[in-house]
């Protein structure tokens, strides 16, 4: 085993330091070091997209990074999303668009989202299906996924530029909540 | 969108409970669960497609740090190999051996050999690359075909590569000489994978003549009965445990030897034992699907009338015989009759065995192919009639009134109302519009499919060993358990996995005990829980396992009746649910709610009726009539780029029926998620071997899973005839759209095409092979 090396990454705001193998990926540094097992892993290739997260604000397959060349950088992980109770607008829209079913692309479908939403806070629904083509999901036919991200988008539209008049949330989405 | 099952929460489209911790990075597979002093596995696999294993070298890989054991096949002292469970009836299939770890030989890329299991993650990879195994290849039997002409034999000692041949429907050949026009066609419906997202895990921790097993599995029960015949124990010392479950789509329904095998070394160190299955060793290793040939014969009148249907059918089971491999072909044997009268159906299968991963269930398991066959060769039909492709499908349906309906296949179907789904579908299509050369060159094509199958598997009468063969009496379970709090908890025997049953299940719970559905708790695939259970596949969960806790809870309102009317002096059957309060009908004012009742129910003193036991909960063990055959009708259109091949989806229909709704959001879910399953076969998605049995898509690399970019948004809509064999009326939606979808859009590629000369063409229709096609035929315009 090669010399292991420190590395210190803040992480969903805090510091966090490590002695780690040189060759151990971001996505094991999250989950096995760290404990943030939100980050999910699902191809071994960069494809799926299911580690997603964010690298000094870019989004960036953590399975193909290495927790070395993330040190002195900031990551955000799905786990850093909410607000206390107050849920992202994207975890919002995903919950109202029924947009997850198994969950375990989720939270990279969501860190990808949040990423083409910090592009282009208006997208369209072609803009919206080529900036996620490199998440995979199985379960949904991105159907809702579209959905979801067009829910968030407004949600996020309506808190940072409210109109006169307007409601902060989008009208009434097609699900109810019971409770 | 209908809604017409009016409940106060059935029928609505609910929130999902399952979604907060999934969307916060809170869920629990089973790679995040980490025990105290826990190791990790790897495993040593064959590169080879076919061989003897002259010698096994683990030396160097015990000698690194961290590693506690190797063991390989000669190490296995289990009492039994691994299982094949559902065979069809009257024949015999003759089984290979099959051991986690292989003994001797090697029969596919990918079968397992040694098993590492040392203290890291990443040290147990580099170990199990200094497994220094040798190699003495043997001939390899790849193409199905071949392999049933002799030859090369994938197992020697069985003397043939065919498993067995299997018939269903009687004789056909009159039927087929009575009619004025006979086509026939050879369909290739090709090996697929599962795919799921989150690919196999594992981990095995016995201590105190106790195993516990944590697997991302679909039917923990299962793995439960056969941990326990593996391992010589009992049942009662074994718990399995499905935690979230990253997607499933048939191919976590299955026993595997990786589990089989951590249970066994991890009783033989003392310590738990973790493995996670890398996406290399899923596509190789998770069992495939499909992979049918089909040799289709299909007679008409000229007037548009069917008269025969004959489907034979050469199956590629692949290298071994796993849990259900005999059985798939024959799920869709069971509804080849499709929506449609005839004079005689019949389906031949002949399975056969090469070096390739065994094929198993994948969503829709038999039936996807079926449908595909008997949408397409309708199509061909009327194209070679002359007669439009709807009305031809019209002159045919079962009718309505028909029902309950027995097919020429001789099964009998529930309910349906063909021509009301199509005509549903039509008020939303206008085939007509849709113009068949685009502005940039492009050819457009319409396609249809109007498809019925058959699911809720169950009936054990049915599915049991004097029925149809499955080896088990499939049923449900459901234990309905109103806490002294009046809280409660359902304990179903299914185990879902991605598809909001524990939302749905609530609902039902909800209405019929007058609770919020958010108060009550759904308990699924731990087997410490609740009765035994038959697990999630088979679009089942809901019409049996539903109905089941439907049946639990009658059983409970039964005794709350009771109690109230007790109480109240009156007759137990004057006492109604009015909002969330048992009250005697006309006098609302004076009622109990659920945890009044259980207040008195679990503190008896004279609170309850004579005779009456304490206590309120009640257990459901449901074995329905018969299964249930949900249908629907879609219609796709794509544009085909002549000039590269390339096909692009741009729009997609579809009217399903699944029964009265119990959330309508979860089946607009399954239905959308089922249409991709199938439109990744039909357009880019292919297990592919070469001639020497190596496997040419090994990763997400080669193996083509659609994304958003590839597919369109979907226009769904739902007709609503309940099913008479349950009293929800429901009928199963999981493996719908993937049932549906491969005929519709195959259809109208070809539809596309046709002016080009093409009438015909195969899955996988991937830009290369629409391109070689529109060459072969010369690609100009007819």
């Amino acid at each position: 085993m090669a010399e292991a090396v420190r590395v210190s990454v803040t992480v969903n705001g805090q510091t966090q330091t490590a002695e780690v193998e040189p060759r151990l990926l971001l996505v094991h540094f999250l989950r096995d070091t760290l404990g943030l097992t939100g980050t999910h892993v699902g191809c071994d290739t960069s494809n799926c997209g299911a580690c997603t997260v964010h690298l000094d604000g870019v989004s960036v397959k953590s399975c193909t990074i290495l927790a070395a060349q993330a040190d002195g950088s900031s990551v955000r992980t799905i786990e850093g999303m909410a607000d206390g109770a107050d849920l992202h607008p994207l975890q919002e829209g995903f919950w109202a668009e029924h947009g997850l079913q198994c969950g375990y692309c989720t939270p990279g479908m969501i860190m990808a989202a949040a990423d083409l939403l910090e592009r282009n806070p208006d997208p369209s629904e072609h803009e919206i299906r080529e900036g996620l083509a490199g998440n995979l999901c199985r379960c949904t036919g991105y159907h809702n996924i579209v959905k979801a991200v067009q829910h968030a988008a407004e949600l996020q539209r309506a808190a940072t530029a409210p109109e006169p008049g307007r409601e902060a949330a989008p009208a009434p989405a097609t699900q109810e909540v019971s409770a | 969108m209908s809604e017409a099952n009016g409940g106060l929460h059935v029928g609505r489209a609910m929130r999902r409970k399952e979604d907060p911790p999934l969307i916060a990075g809170k869920g629990n597979f089973v790679d995040d669960i980490t025990l105290p002093g826990m190791l990790w596995a790897a495993f040593v696999r064959s590169p080879e497609a076919h061989a003897t294993i002259s010698s096994i070298d683990t030396s160097a890989a015990l000698a690194r740090d961290g590693v506690e054991a190797v063991y390989t096949g000669a190490d296995l002292d289990l009492e039994a190999p691994l299982p094949l469970a559902w065979v069809p009836p009257g024949v015999d299939v003759a089984a290979p051996p099959h051991w986690p770890l292989a003994k001797d030989v090697v029969k596919h890329v990918g079968d397992p050999v040694a098993v590492v299991i040392g203290t890291d993650r990443y040290a147990v990879v580099d170990a199990a690359e200094d497994v220094i195994v040798d190699y003495d290849p043997l001939p390899v039997v790849v193409d199905p075909e071949k392999a049933l002409e002799g030859g090369d034999l994938v197992h020697p000692d069985l003397g043939s590569n065919k498993v067995h041949e299997w018939s269903l429907g009687g004789e056909v050949e009159a039927a087929l000489e009575s009619a004025e026009v006979v086509i026939e066609r050879r369909f290739v419906n090709h090996r697929t994978a599962g795919a799921p997202i989150e690919t196999r895990g594992v981990i095995a921790d016995y201590r105190a003549g106790e195993l516990t097993m944590w697997s991302a599995t679909q039917v923990p029960h299962f793995l439960r009965l056969f941990l326990a015949l593996q391992l010589g124990m009992t049942e009662d010392r074994v718990r399995a445990i499905a935690p979230d479950v990253g997607g499933g789509f048939g191919s976590k329904l299955q026993i595997y030897g990786e589990e089989i095998l951590l249970a066994w070394v991890s009783r033989r160190l003392g310590r738990p034992v973790k493995w996670i299955e890398t996406r290399s060793e899923n596509m190789a290793t998770a069992h495939h699907g499909r992979d049918q040939i089909a040799y289709v014969t299909m007679g008409a009148d000229r007037d548009g009338t069917f008269k025969g249907l004959h489907v034979k059918i050469i199956a590629d089971f692949g290298a071994y015989m796993m849990l259900l491999t005999p059985s798939i072909p024959s799920l869709g044997a069971f509804v080849m009759a499709g929506c449609y009268k005839w004079d005689a159906v019949r389906t031949d299968i002949t399975g056969v065995m090469t070096n390739k991963m065994a094929t198993d269930a994948i969503r829709g398991a038999g039936r996807p192919e079926a449908t595909h066959y008997i949408e397409v060769m309708v199509d061909q039909m009327a194209q070679e009639l002359g007669i439009d492709r709807l009305e031809l499908r019209r002159r045919n349906f079962i009718p309505p009134e028909d029902f309950p309906a027995e097919t020429a296949a001789g099964v009998v179907y529930d309910s349906g109302n063909y021509a009301g789904t199509l005509a549903r579908l039509l008020e939303h299509f206008d085939p007509a519009a849709e113009a068949r050369e685009t502005p940039d060159g492009k050819l457009r094509g319409v396609g249809f499919s109007t498809w019925t199958e058959i699911c809720g598997l169950a009936p054990s009468r049915a599915t049991g060993p004097s029925g149809f063969g499955v080896q088990a009496g499939l049923m449900e379970s459901a234990l309905v358990r109103v806490h002294v709090t009046g809280a409660v908890t359902v304990y179903t025997g299914t185990s879902p996995h991605g598809q909001g049953l524990e939302t749905s299940f609530a609902q039902i719970v909800a209405d019929k005990l007058g609770v919020d559905p958010q108060a009550i708790d759904v308990m699924h695939g731990d087997t410490s829980q609740g009765p035994w259970g038959l697990d999630t596949y088979g679009s089942r969960s809901l019409a049996v396992g539903g109905e089941a806790i439907a049946r639990a809870s009658d059983k409970v309102v039964d005794k709350v009746r009771a109690i109230v009317a007790h109480k109240l002096e009156a007759a137990p059957e004057d006492i109604e649910l009015n909002e969330g309060s048992f009250s005697v009908k006309g006098s609302p004012g004076s009622g109990m709610t659920l945890a009044d009742v259980a207040g008195l129910a679990y503190i008896p003193e004279d609170n309850l009726p004579a005779g009456m036991e304490p206590g309120l909960e009640e257990t459901s063990f449901y074995d329905p009539e018969n299964f249930v055959f949900p249908f629907g009708a879609h219609a796709a259109v794509v544009e085909v780029d002549p000039e590269t091949g390339k096909i692009d989806l741009v729009r997609y229909l579809a009217v399903d029926d699944c029964g009265p709704a119990i959330n309508p959001a979860l089946i607009e879910g399954q239905v959308h998620g089922g249409i991709t399953h199938a439109v990744g076969q039909a357009l880019f998605e292919q297990v592919a071997y070469d001639e020497n049995g190596q496997l040419e898509t090994g990763s997400f690399v080669s193996y083509a899973l659609p994304s958003a970019a590839e597919m369109p948004s979907f226009e769904t809509d739902r007709t609503e005839t309940p099913s008479p064999v349950n009293s929800l009326g429901v009928k199963g939606v999981g493996e719908a759209g993937t049932i549906a979808a491969s005929a519709a859009v195959t259809n109208a590629v070809i539809d596309a095409l046709r002016p080009r000369g093409v009438d015909f063409i195969n899955m996988p229709l991937t830009p290369m092979r629409v391109w070689e096609t529109l060459q072969e035929k010369g690609g100009a315009p007819a």
